[in-house]
């Protein structure tokens, strides 16, 4: 795969929020605001990043039976180095978030890519995985929480700061996503049918000529 | 005792793990579109959060509060767990062969279960003495188990409801899990 390719990949193709509906505890808690899910976003890259290179590094060293505990304990020794970061820096962003830092260990994203993509591939493919995949997650937990501080803040609908909220928002981005998608591959499709239909139209003009 | 009874209504209905702190996503949309399943994967859960909250608990207070350790909480919380899930996944194929095969194929992923660390780091957080950490934890895995049992349910109707292509599996069952949340948010209203 082309090195552009693996970064987009994440983004857009196989994004971990609204296409592969993977790390759906945090999407739903912290779209409260669009600067929590910025900080989110933020926190997952870091760890991504640096667990994926490091799992890409020790990939043939460790012995496959116990891979998955090494690389939970790579990632709980990142998401400890986050979370005391967090704490010394940015205390605000730190009580906002709340509980769903510690919560990164058990993001399915991480621990998925490291598994699926990490022990796999050499750390320069890895790396870029790591920052499509983390921006692709980030894209779209702001997307959610636009609509979500929208509704709630500047139309007043309190509904929306609350879990149910989030609940339906998550529900309706997919839905949706998941409908152009589905229209776009129609649209493909047709236009696929008409163009060999087309050219059966002209081979078969060809032997008639013939 | 009432303090207990309000910890436990809370942790089971109004603050409900999956509907109010929305921990444990994954297996409440994954595992939930069969009832069997969902109510296998609940029990497996309650019993995993009881006996690893009581051991993550006791090991804060008694090791690492009192060596001034705590920075190492999310490490040793997580392995704890792992390890934990593997024992009692050998321990019930040891011991009750029937009760592995109901709930053998849900243990492996309660280790990446939100809900287990949530609770275990809540207890913490909350600062609860050994009561209450027991009752909390035993109501939020029966509140776990009760969601999972009602949701699916619910889902095995909408998924036979017409609705559009894009829509169907996990949108419209996230939007039915809407209304869900939205009535166990009015619960409070009880007391």
């Amino acid at each position: 795969m082309k090195k552009s390719q693996i970064f987009l990949n994440g983004i857009i193709k196989e994004n971990p929020t609204l296409v592969m509906l993977i790390g759906m505890c945090p999407t739903i808690a912290i779209t409260t605001s669009i600067s929590n899910a910025i900080g989110m976003g933020a926190c997952v890259i870091f760890v991504l990043f640096f667990s994926n290179l490091i799992i890409s590094l020790i990939r043939h060293i460790v012995p496959d039976e116990i891979r998955i505990p090494v690389f939970i304990v790579v990632i709980a020794t990142l998401v400890t180095i986050t979370q005391l970061i967090l704490k010394a820096y940015f205390p605000s962003l730190d009580a906002s978030l709340g509980e769903f830092v510690a919560l990164i260990v058990v993001n399915c994203i991480i621990l998925g890519r490291a598994e699926a993509f990490a022990s796999k591939n050499g750390p320069v493919s890895s790396m870029l995985d790591a920052l499509g995949m983390g921006l692709g997650f980030t894209l779209a937990i702001s997307v959610i929480s636009l609509i979500r501080q929208f509704l709630a803040d500047v139309l007043g609908l309190a509904m929306f700061a609350s879990p149910v909220g989030g609940f339906i928002i998550l529900g309706l981005v997919i839905g949706i996503f998941q409908s152009v998608k589905l229209l776009i591959e129609k649209k493909n499709e047709l236009k696929k049918k008409e163009k060999e239909k087309k050219e059966k139209e002209v081979s078969v003009n060809k032997e008639a000529v013939k | 005792m009432k303090d207990l009874m309000i910890i436990a209504f809370a942790a089971f209905l109004t603050e409900n793990v999956i509907l109010g702190r929305t921990w444990g996503i994954c297996p409440f949309l994954g595992v939930s579109k069969k009832q069997s399943n969902a109510i296998g994967m609940g029990v497996a859960v309650t019993f995993v959060i009881v006996i690893t909250t009581a051991v993550t608990w006791a090991l804060h207070r008694y090791i690492l509060a009192r060596f001034d350790m705590e920075y190492l909480q999310i490490l040793v919380f997580i392995l704890v767990i792992a390890s934990l899930v593997q024992m009692i996944e050998i321990f019930l194929k040891k011991v009750s062969p029937t009760l592995y095969k109901a709930l053998g194929i849900y243990l492996p992923l309660i280790t990446t279960n939100c809900a287990v660390l949530g609770v275990a780091n809540a207890v913490i957080d909350l600062g609860y003495g050994f009561p209450e950490m027991l009752v909390f934890s035993l109501f939020s895995g029966l509140g776990f188990l009760f969601v999972m049992w009602i949701f699916s349910g619910l889902r095995e109707k909408v998924e036979t409801a017409p609705v559009p292509e894009g829509f169907k599996g996990f949108p419209i069952a996230l939007i039915a899990a809407a209304a869900l949340a939205l009535i166990f948010s009015r619960l409070g209203g009880i007391i």
